[in-house]
């Protein structure tokens, strides 16, 4: 089990490596020169080029990635060009915030999908399945960002119960577990989850109606197992086909919404990498889409780490 | 002696808002402690329904059950929740057609025989686990501690198809019902698993309901063999009775079609037309339309179910010539004697 996890991991070092290449040459293919962000339209050429030099811009790109790479590897990703503070320390608050957000989004999601599919599989009568099936479309189909706009509307304009924006109360630093932050995260919490939420009810739902039909279901009845029991043999069928998509999502939640995190002006990697496009940050971008990409690679090896212990099927070799 | 089971007038009804299927209409038969019936017939003839009825193990929303099935006294129909859950696998138990899909591919072998023990009979997970592994040793499947950790798709059909009858035996049933046990195996795994429950029936003094839609397998394991035809038993009698002196037509047609090593190079008969469609209930002999001796009384009611000797019911009104011819008897003989003589030793 451990061998196999181990060599899991080391299967991802090659992926690692052209996740790394991508990252540095999409930033490079695209159009603008971060330094002519930064610096005044009428700034002297010496500025420039020196400004050039000390981010190391001047060199031909192979050189700028190799370097990058050493330094990255190193654990130093760099200064941001916007605020000029370590990347490193930028991206990490950020992550931390998303991660908070996606956690609870994750919770409520996939506790309610598990419920609500669980339900619409077993319901005899077709008003609970087709209810249930519409409230997954709905949360597949209504755009997420103006989802969002709409709970402000009404929670925080019309009514005044939450809070529209932010982290927590204004004087506080950083994100703690007390009411006031909680409160702040309901409404992202919301629009976060309704993606998700539809994703896996629907998932949940066909995964658990396919397994109620197999011939397994039908001996467990005829050897007297009562219905908790059966569910408990139906959910254990269901779990891997249903961690797989749970992972996609959870990974999805995790590379953090831009829009909502602009929406919420949630201070998460989405709202980073959308101040870090505006201002051609280019080590904030390079730093989080890795940070990103790397927990993305993660995610999915916990998850195929999981698999195994649930399904005997899938084979360790 | 009396009837261990004894189902009366069974009728089995699927309603869907769609449409509605009268799988069996009608189906009478008792069987006794240590005795084995087979019950043959073909796709849709009812016979599955039958048996999965004494169980109660259609969808309780969409199927209408009428009729009397009594086991030892005990009406099974009437029953619901956790009375009919305490009866299963415990009074009555059931082998499926496919092992491999009738085991839960994520649980070992061990754990699903014990958990059944352990529902049961209360026993604690360890004694269960110990039972099991008896149990595999009844079910002669080697190397039975290993098994019990192993998954099912890490055992053969046959060894599964073995596990599956430990299962089935694990709480000392009275009545084992086998739906087609061994149509998913090969031909020596085949009579290999059929010898074992033929065995265990003996050893364990079991009634067993066999249903099959090979002719062969029904001959080789039933004390009594009933023939079922769009949702009715057309006849029921003896394997001497059925096989030497054949009375229904379908009877006479289902021993004629198979294939044996006494008609090399002769023309294999066939039954003519299609089962009917189980849409209505019959109105007439489901079965004249495909039959070569149809008379019009055939078509003007439902035939009674009547003795035609002692212990030998059939569904026929026809006049045909009930005298069975010798070459019908002696290939159904040439038959059995040709898959038997495959057993491997031991």
């Amino acid at each position: 089990m451990l061998l196999y996890a181990l060599r899991r991991l080391i299967y991802l070092v090659p992926v690692a490596f052209g996740v790394s290449l991508l990252v540095f040459a999409l930033v490079h293919l695209a159009p603008g020169d971060p330094i002519s962000a930064i610096v005044p339209p009428d700034a002297p050429k010496e500025v420039v080029d020196k400004l050039k030099e000390y981010y190391g811009f001047d060199k031909p790109l192979p050189v700028q990635y190799g370097r990058w790479l050493l330094v990255t590897l190193s654990g130093d990703f760099g200064t941001s060009i916007g605020t000029g503070r370590p990347v490193a320390q930028e991206v990490g608050s950020a992550f931390g915030n998303t991660i908070i957000l996606a956690i609870a989004a994750c919770l409520v999601a996939f506790s309610l999908a598990i419920v609500l599919g669980t339900a619409a599989a077993y319901a005899k009568s077709r008003v609970v399945d087709r209810l249930v099936t519409s409230i997954a479309l709905v949360g597949v189909s209504v755009p997420h960002f103006w989802l969002a706009i709409v709970l402000v509307i009404i929670f925080s304009v019309e009514l005044g119960w939450l809070p529209p924006m932010g982290l927590g109360p204004e004087n506080a630093t950083g994100w703690r577990l007390d009411w006031p932050h909680i409160r702040h995260m309901i409404l992202p919490t919301i629009a976060l989850s309704v993606i998700p939420l539809g994703v896996m009810t629907r998932t949940v739902r066909s995964t658990i109606k396919e397994i109620l039909s197999m011939e397994f279901v039908t001996a467990l009845q005829a050897k007297g197992m009562n219905d908790r029991q059966i569910l408990f043999h139906v959910l254990k069928n269901a779990a891997p086909v249903c961690l797989a998509v749970m992972g996609l999502q959870a990974g999805n939640l995790i590379g953090g919404s831009i829009l909502i995190e602009t929406v919420f002006a949630w201070p998460g990697t989405g709202f980073l990498l959308n101040s870090a496009i505006f201002r051609r940050d280019l080590p904030i971008l390079q730093g989080t889409t890795l940070v990103l990409a790397f927990f993305f690679m993660m995610l999915n090896l916990t998850v195929d780490v999981i698999q195994t212990f649930v399904d005997p099927r899938i084979k360790r070799g | 002696m009396s009837d261990l089971l004894s189902v009366q007038d069974l009728h089995v009804t699927f309603v869907t808002p769609d449409r509605t299927v009268h799988a069996v209409n009608g189906v009478s038969f008792s069987v006794k402690r240590g005795e084995t019936l087979g019950i043959l017939g073909e796709s849709g003839s009812g016979k599955s329904v039958t048996l999965r009825s004494i169980l109660k193990l259609h969808p309780e929303h969409r199927t209408r059950w009428s009729g009397s099935i009594k086991l030892e006294g005990d009406e099974v129909l009437s029953m619901t929740g956790g009375a009919l859950a305490d009866l299963r696998g415990n009074r009555v138990s059931m082998i499926f057609q496919e092992p491999a899909t009738a085991f839960d591919p994520v649980f070992t072998i061990g754990h699903q025989i014990a958990e059944t023990i352990k529902r049961h009979t209360g026993k604690s997970e360890s004694d269960a686990w110990k039972r099991a592994k008896e149990l595999l040793e009844l079910a002669r499947i080697p190397s039975p501690a290993q098994r019990l950790k192993a998954y099912p798709h890490e055992m053969s059909g046959g060894m599964r198809q073995r596990a599956m009858i430990a299962l089935a035996l694990s709480c000392n049933p009275s009545l084992l019902l086998a739906d087609e046990p061994t149509t998913a195996l090969d031909a020596t795994v085949q009579i290999q698993v059929l010898l074992l429950i033929r065995e265990l029936q003996r050893e364990l003094d079991l009634g067993v309901i066999f249903v099959t839609h090979d002719i062969g397998v029904a001959v080789e394991v039933s004390d009594r063999i009933g023939v079922m035809y769009a949702g009715k038993l057309v006849e029921l009698g003896g394997v001497e009775q059925m096989v030497d002196a054949p009375r229904h037509p379908y009877t006479r047609g289902l021993l004629a079609s198979t294939v044996h090593g006494g008609m090399r190079g002769q023309r294999l008969e066939a039954i003519p037309g299609a089962p009917p469609d189980l849409a209505e209930v019959p109105a007439a002999c489901s079965f004249a339309p495909r039959c070569k001796y149809a008379e019009a009384q055939c078509l003007a009611a439902p035939p009674p179910l009547t003795a035609a000797t002692e212990g030998h019911l059939v569904r026929c009104v026809g006049r045909i010539d009930r005298a069975i011819s010798g070459h019908l008897a002696g290939n159904a003989r040439t038959h059995i004697v040709d898959r038997t003589g495959h057993i491997p030793p031991g």
